[in-house]
């Protein structure tokens, strides 16, 4: 508390706080509504009344204006806090823009591919028009199946060994430092590690659909750690206290009391990790490679997911190049859908099976 | 009390307090399969970086002209030159979307924590969360065809023509926008919800005392915030910074789809001369490299890996001197 209001006596702000009338709701409006009119002729003036435009001068008139009035009748310390409210809730308003646009461009553009043949026809042999992503959600759920079903169970034991039994010991501090190197792990580097693991039993060049789930689990497990481990840490100790004094071995008591206890926390962490990679292109796009047709044996050959052909159907498009387009667009809806509907799961996971000792 | 005792005899005698005499096989595999779960973690760790250091090192011991874009004609330019503009541009894009990205984060977990209604903050939390769940090939794709050309037709002349005298936005445009500028922007609202969940949550962790003593005193919100909830939840924002960053820096696929890259030095935002990045050099040209070219690129990825390494490490070290 080293910044202190000594600056202003305390005679200056009961002055500020009481003497001046606050501004009213309807002068605020009056302001609003004031400036926006002052947008729509300076925007006329700059060449064409465009609605973004309207908007961005307006909301730099009102800040501005709401500023000076305020300073006038409230006094310049209100003022400036008008101005902060308005400058603070507008970042916020901002950036909802471009969230609200790449979900309606997707959308948009994803609607005209998101057909039944796009659910059911692979890309064998298709050059220009058709096609489908059957091949790619196959793959999608493959790759990411294989990358939960390795990274769940590590992520778990490595959280109940640091929760239950490592504490404080040299073991765990060392891999609490290392599950926070890999949490940093760019994907792309992981993708790069899966590559060459696979490049010493399969030769050079080898592309799996075990390879890309490798380099998912590396970006999968330190999230599925973290998450358990803040869920254990909740658990009252009193809990495991009571299944000790009962007599219960302590392996049981963490399968039976700490784990149960936790699980709705649990369970929401490995959905959010899953929604995190099922997303991933690039390591994917080293480890696996791009396959036209169904492959359903992840030890050899490419495969391909949702999101690498998303971004092929921008790069190699195709001709003529708009089929490519609308593929790559209806790829990136489906994998959207996938993704928000995992964090509505998770969501509802955490409500309805929070303990209520932890509510 | 309690938690301490439990702790002293867990580590003192291990399973065998808990367990009597009855379940220790149990006991012993349990224990066992954790801490091994643990080594796994070690393991792979130790793996990826000897990995990628085994498969980077002919690219790091080949003879100069074999490197780099005409290497296979031997006119290449060795391993630190092409490297060189790639860190470059890895670097300058990330700084680009953290300059942009810090403010707006620390104003919107300004906007949530303190100035929305209580009732509604978490659900615009959940809103700015769903800005990080969005895939990075969509956000490479948006850019593409939305942001690029919308900046490229109706903000970055503007620029170009009332502030060109500052060098960063001198130039001739990019007519198709994929320029630094866009590469920055949309970096930036990717990284912006991790910045803003982190100064999030040490705002709301502000001594209620602190703040209401500054009300008391008669500060205004903005005063009370300044004098009360900043100072606290400064190596916080810091941390969160640092944490951006490292995931500005290791971004591919956005950068890969949107970014016109030219193997150059330039700090210019607008133009058509952009130093590619790392990440996306390598999604770029893996697909279609063979023999040294791949090793070259895992040798640039190891690159990567550490300046992500270093930046991830530092920003621990902000966060562990913070004032629990």
């Amino acid at each position: 508390m080293s910044v202190s209001v000594a600056h202003l006596t305390s005679d200056e702000m009961v002055a500020h706080h009481f003497d001046s009338p606050p501004l009213a709701r309807r002068a605020t409006a009056a302001i609003a509504g004031a400036s926006m009119v002052i947008a729509v002729v300076l925007s006329a003036l700059m060449g064409g009344v465009a609605p973004a435009r309207v908007l961005a001068i307006g909301a730099v008139v009102y800040a501005l204006s709401i500023y000076v009035v305020s300073r006038r009748v409230e006094g310049r310390r209100r003022g400036f806090d008008r101005l902060v409210t308005t400058l603070v809730t507008g970042a916020f308003l901002l950036v909802t823009i471009p969230l609200v646009s790449v979900i309606w461009t997707t959308i948009d553009r994803g609607s005209a591919r998101f057909d039944s043949a796009f659910f059911t026809e692979t890309m064998r042999g298709v050059v220009g028009a058709g096609g489908g992503a059957k091949h790619a959600i196959i793959g999608t759920l493959i790759i990411t199946g294989l990358a939960a079903l390795m990274s769940v169970p590590i992520g778990i034991l490595v959280a109940i060994y640091l929760v239950e039994y490592g504490r404080r010991n040299r073991l765990s501090s060392m891999i609490t430092t290392m599950v926070d190197v890999m949490t940093g792990i760019p994907s792309i580097v992981a993708g790069l590690f899966a590559y060459s693991l696979f490049a010493v039993f399969q030769g050079p060049g080898a592309r799996s659909g075990l390879a890309g789930a490798v380099a998912l689990t590396v970006l999968m497990t330190p999230v599925v750690v973290r998450a358990t481990e803040e869920m254990l840490r909740l658990v009252p100790n009193d809990l495991r206290e009571a299944a000790f004094a009962l007599g219960v071995p302590k392996w049981k008591t963490i399968v039976k009391v700490v784990l149960p206890t936790a699980i709705g926390g649990i369970l929401t962490g490995i959905t959010l990790a899953i929604a995190r990679v099922i997303g991933e292109t690039a390591p994917l796009l080293i480890a696996c490679g791009l396959a036209q047709d169904t492959n359903l044996n992840p030890l050899s050959g490419r495969m391909t997911t949702l999101p690498v052909m998303s971004y092929y159907g921008y790069v190699a498009p195709g001709f003529p190049p708009e089929a490519g387009y609308d593929r790559g667009w209806a790829a990136a809806l489906v994998l959207i859908i996938i993704v928000l509907a995992l964090f509505t799961v998770a969501r509802v996971i955490a409500k309805v099976l929070q303990p209520k000792g932890l509510r | 009390m309690s938690t301490d005792i439990t702790d002293d005899i867990n580590r003192d005698t291990g399973d065998d307090f808990a367990s009597g005499q009855v379940n220790r096989v149990g006991d012993r595999v349990f224990s066992g399969m954790s801490r091994g779960a643990g080594l796994v973690i070690l393991v792979t760790l130790a793996g990826v970086a000897l990995f990628l250091i085994w498969r980077a090192l002919p690219a790091l011991t080949a003879d100069p002209s074999e490197i780099g874009p005409g290497g296979s004609e031997g006119n290449g330019s060795g391993f630190l030159p092409y490297v060189g503009t790639l860190v470059f541009g890895t670097v300058w894009a990330s700084v680009i979307a953290l300059s942009i990205a810090v403010p707006f984060g620390i104003a919107i977990a300004l906007f949530i924590s303190h100035y929305a209604p209580r009732r509604l903050s978490r659900t615009l939390g959940y809103v700015i969360d769903l800005l990080a769940a969005i895939p990075s090939v969509v956000y490479g794709l948006w850019g593409i065809f939305v942001l690029a050309p919308a900046m490229a037709k109706h903000v970055y002349p503007w620029f170009n023509d009332h502030l060109g005298f500052i060098p960063f936005f001198s130039g001739k445009v990019l007519a198709s926008g994929r320029s630094m500028a866009t590469v920055g922007l949309v970096l930036a609202v990717m990284i912006l919800p991790i910045i803003t969940a982190i100064s999030r949550e040490v705002f709301l962790q502000t001594p209620r005392l602190n703040e209401e003593a500054a009300l008391a005193l008669g500060a205004t919100r903005w005063e009370m915030i300044r004098i009360a909830v900043l100072p606290y939840g400064r190596s916080g924002v810091i941390s969160g910074a640092m944490l951006g960053l490292g995931r500005a820096l290791g971004e591919t696929m956005a950068v890969a789809l949107i970014l016109a890259p030219a193997n150059v030095y330039s700090f210019k935002l607008f133009t058509s001369q952009n130093p590619n990045t790392i990440a996306a050099n390598i999604a770029l040209q893996f697909p279609e490299s063979t023999g040294l070219e791949v090793n070259t690129l895992i040798a640039t990825g190891l690159v990567l890996f550490a300046i992500t390494l270093f930046v991830n490490v530092m920003s621990r070290r902000v966060s562990r001197g913070r004032v629990a």
